[in-house]
């Protein structure tokens, strides 16, 4: 077969980078599905304000987005602090979150996608920085540096979120929670509070992925929803609670995703990802690296 | 005689921690046995195993005469398996009588593949209820009922199954003298009737007055299984119970 | 109050609703009222799996396409009346959402809700694909100005109401049917305690079957009669965001454990949306609906009707 090597190796240099991206967004739901049970759908969306505050700031002030996700880290971990404190009190303490938890997230999500319309309308939405637009070129290979900058930037965020749950002791507290309650609960820390922070973690990470988001590609409200299902397509690929293991899911996810694109055409990625979350449903469920 | 109950190397992990290791038990048509053990020795899992609720990894359970590796818990009840859980779990937006209902509508029902008239599951429902001793709270919610009442609901819920083999899986724990021995009654009438009764329980003095056979869970392992006066003077068994 | 005098009782309303309109003969009613028909039956499905067994679908948006783009596809193939086509489309949706089901069903509840969310973006993305039915540039429908409907020549639209009408209270039917049946009881064991569901003898995963192929196909059948109500059909609006929220906020707002609360759901929420479209924008509408849904979530969860039920209950225990 006559296979075009310039355009395949592309192909997949542009998926991991794309990969180490899904790995930032992925982080957050890790954290909140993987380790404390929530099934917070409403995420993309979290992630999508951020891509939106970059943007603002960005056009305004000109700041760098990455560097205004940052500095907007703090606001994003209260607003996740409030909502876990929301669901906790509304949900999970009257033993409810199945369908009410459920809903729940799925208005949260609705409702930022809706006042983003509003306030933005439907159109796509662009940063400007430095490195969007200029490209490294090794050999045939070309790498966008527009992709390469959020990879490495997502890398450096999973690389500190996995030290910060090694090594930390709220970090292993979020671990230990994750586990056995009751347990945690002996050791006099207060396990609602450490899901607290744990979730508001969680919210803060999709700060930074917002940022990288529209760094990648442009943004319009309505793109959130494509992310729900690749999400939890590698959370669970990855192993739910393994975050390495979320890494290496999200580069398969991202070069598979990478080369349909490339030989099939960009509208089928989206089913990418659904077709791998079923698979993994219906022949490991556990995962590459599950408990 | 073949044995009703026969669980053969029954093995079972969480991950990385071995809760059940080779279990090997038999339980006659019609017999009594208290099955007793330390917190977290497994007896919960062994249930959770042989009524299929868990799946375990290695071993097998056999039922009268066949085997029920691979069935799902609903069909292990339609075989004549009953259990109540460790911790209550009533269907909480139904009424206590129509939480009776459910056994008899899925289980009984489609074993005798009869269609009972609503009277008669009524008169069913309200018999049991006033086996336990809560005929008067038929109409009320689960979320009405103290602990000790919940746990009368789950047994009797597990006797409208109309089973063979009744687990009992804690039902005493937080009832006074009086009500104890209502439900060892209870029990011993069931077992006169020709139900085989397995009873998990902590109340000593309520096992040994129950079981004609005691079998001993330790870490996972069975250490013991004879006669209740023998078992209890074992070593192996005083030392799991008060330490070296 | 039996199967067969409700059954018998909800027809004769309907029929009433359909003379009653028809005699006003003001067309926008026609084309608002069939808007809320189609909620009812949308919420009414969504309730048999939402409510009734507590498995929550975010995709309805999808299964309400497939009805839709199933008509396109034999408008373009081979035109068929639209009651064959409703047929048509709730046989389709109803195997895709045993599909659906056989897969993710035997799993936790919260993976069976985000494969239908990700199922909704997939089934766009085929549709948009498939330039037979349109693609992205979407489908244009053309329908008769008058149809002969029971021996009257009527506008089309009337004819299109009455047979959602039609659905409405089939729907309704067979969602009260249900509830009060052994499989309702079932689903509600499913709904409270799968696993004590299990040890009672409950099959589960053959009820939570039933009830998402049930749920699907009414899904479908609300579906295939719209491209012919709209004219012209595009992805955007088949999978629109309003058909997602609505068949979730619809059953929640009204109350979840009966075949009434997404009735009042849909005429309240409905209704008021009508009106909203008109006087504000299409999108602070939906905005206020997804608050609507956040907000009875977290107090009143089990809707109007469950804090109807709880005043009662109050008054009946001092």
């Amino acid at each position: 077969m006559d296979i075009s090597w310039d355009l395949l190796i592309n192909a997949i240099v542009a998926g991991l980078l794309l990969g180490g991206f899904y790995a930032a967004v992925t982080a957050g739901i890790s954290i909140s599905f993987g380790m404390l049970d929530i099934v917070n759908i409403a995420h993309p969306a979290f992630v999508i304000l951020g891509s939106y505050i970059a943007y603002y700031v960005n056009i305004n002030l000109g700041i760098d987005p990455i560097l205004v996700s940052i500095i907007v880290l703090p606001a994003f971990y209260a607003l996740g602090a409030l909502v876990y404190q929301v669901y906790y009190v509304s949900f999970e303490r009257r033993g409810q979150e199945s369908l009410r938890g459920l809903a729940f997230f799925f208005g949260l999500l609705f409702v930022t996608e809706v006042t983003l319309i509003l306030v933005f309308g439907v159109d796509y939405r662009y940063v400007d920085a430095a490195y969007i637009g200029p490209s490294l070129h090794f050999g045939m290979v070309e790498v966008p540096l527009r992709m390469l900058v959020p990879c490495v930037t997502a890398l450096a965020l999973f690389a500190a979120l996995e030290l910060f749950v090694g090594r930390t002791f709220i970090g292993r507290a979020i671990k230990a929670v994750s586990q056995d309650q009751l347990a945690l609960q002996l050791m006099a820390a207060d396990p609602i509070a450490i899901k607290r922070i744990a979730f508001g973690l969680s919210i803060a990470t999709a700060s930074i992925a917002g940022a990288l988001l529209i760094v990648i590609q442009p943004v319009e409200p309505s793109v959130g929803r494509d992310y729900i299902g690749r999400v939890f397509a590698i959370c669970v690929l990855g192993g739910l609670g393994s975050m390495p293991g979320a890494l290496i899911a999200a580069f398969l996810v991202g070069v598979v995703e990478s080369l349909t694109s490339t030989f099939y055409g960009p509208s089928w990625a989206p089913a990418v990802s659904f077709g791998f979350l079923l698979l993994t449903l219906a022949f490991r469920p556990a995962g590459l690296m599950g408990r | 005689m073949s044995p009703l109950l026969h669980v053969d190397n029954l093995s079972k992990r969480f991950y990385g921690f071995v809760a059940l290791d080779g279990i090997n038990l038999e339980v006659q048509p019609g017999e009594r046995l208290g099955l007793i053990g330390p917190n977290g020795s497994g007896k919960s899992t062994l249930v959770n195993c042989i009524c299929g609720t868990l799946q375990n990894e290695a071993g097998s359970v056999h039922f009268d005469g066949k085997t029920l590796d691979g069935l799902a818990a609903h069909e292990r009840t339609h075989r004549g398996l009953a259990r109540s859980f460790q911790l209550p779990r009533p269907f909480h937006s139904m009424t206590l009588a129509h939480n009776l209902r459910i056994p008899l509508l899925y289980t009984v029902r489609a074993r005798e593949g009869m269609l009972h008239a609503h009277s008669d599951l009524e008169a069913r429902c309200h018999e049991l209820l006033q086996m336990v001793g809560l005929a008067d709270k038929a109409k009320r919610l689960p979320r009405d009922l103290t602990q000790v009442e919940m746990r009368k609901l789950e047994l009797a819920r597990a006797m409208a199954a109309e089973p063979k083999l009744l687990i009992a899986d804690e039902s005493m724990a937080g009832l006074s003298h009086s009500e104890v021995d209502d439900i060892l009654a209870l029990l011993l009438r069931l077992n006169e009737h020709g139900i085989t009764v397995i009873l998990i329980e902590h109340i000593m003095s309520a096992v040994m007055r129950f079981s004609q056979r005691l079998a001993v869970l330790v870490s996972g392992k069975k250490v013991a299984d004879g006669k209740p006066e023998d078992v209890v003077r074992n070593p192996d068994v005083v030392r799991a119970y008060l330490g070296q | 109050m039996n199967t067969t005098t409700f059954s018998l009782s909800a027809a004769a309303v309907g029929l009433a609703l359909l003379v009653f309109a028809h005699w006003l003969g003001v067309d926008y009613l026609y084309f608002a009222g069939y808007t809320i028909l189609q909620f009812i039956v949308l919420a009414t499905a969504w309730n048999i799996l939402g409510g009734y067994c507590g498995y929550v679908n975010f995709g309805s948006a999808a299964f309400f396409a497939i009805g839709a783009y199933s008509s396109v596809f034999w408008y373009k193939f081979y035109p068929l009346p639209v009651p064959v086509l409703i047929v048509f489309g709730a046989i389709v949706s109803g195997i895709i959402g045993l599909g659906t089901g056989y897969l993710t069903l035997r799993l936790r509840g919260a993976f069976f809700s985000i494969a239908t969310l990700a199922m909704a973006v997939v089934f766009q993305t085929l549709v948009v694909n498939w330039d037979y039915v349109g693609g992205s540039r979407g489908a244009y429908i053309i329908r008769p100005e008058t149809v002969e409907f029971a021996g009257l020549e009527v506008h089309y639209i009337e004819y299109l109401f009455a047979l959602m009408l039609a659905l409405a209270v089939i729907a309704l039917i067979t969602a009260r049917t249900i509830e009060r049946s052994q499989l309702g009881y079932g689903l509600a064991t499913i709904r409270d305690d799968e696993m004590a569901a299990e040890a009672c003898g409950v099959p589960t995963l053959r009820l939570k079957l039933i009830a998402t192929t049930l749920s699907g196909a009414f899904m479908g059948m609300a579906g295939a009669p719209f491209p012919y109500y709209i004219g012209y059909l595009q992805p955007q609006s088949a999978f629109g965001l309003e058909y997602a929220v609505n068949s979730i906020a619809m059953p929640m707002i009204g109350g979840t454990t009966t075949w009434l609360g997404p009735l009042i759901g849909s005429i309240l929420l409905g209704s008021a949306q009508q009106y909203a479209t008109v006087t504000i924008s299409s999108a602070v509408n939906l905005l206020i609906v997804g608050l609507m849904l956040v907000a009875f979530v977290i107090i009143a969860p089990n809707g109007l009707i469950g804090l109807v039920q709880e005043r009662r209950r109050a008054r009946k225990q001092p």
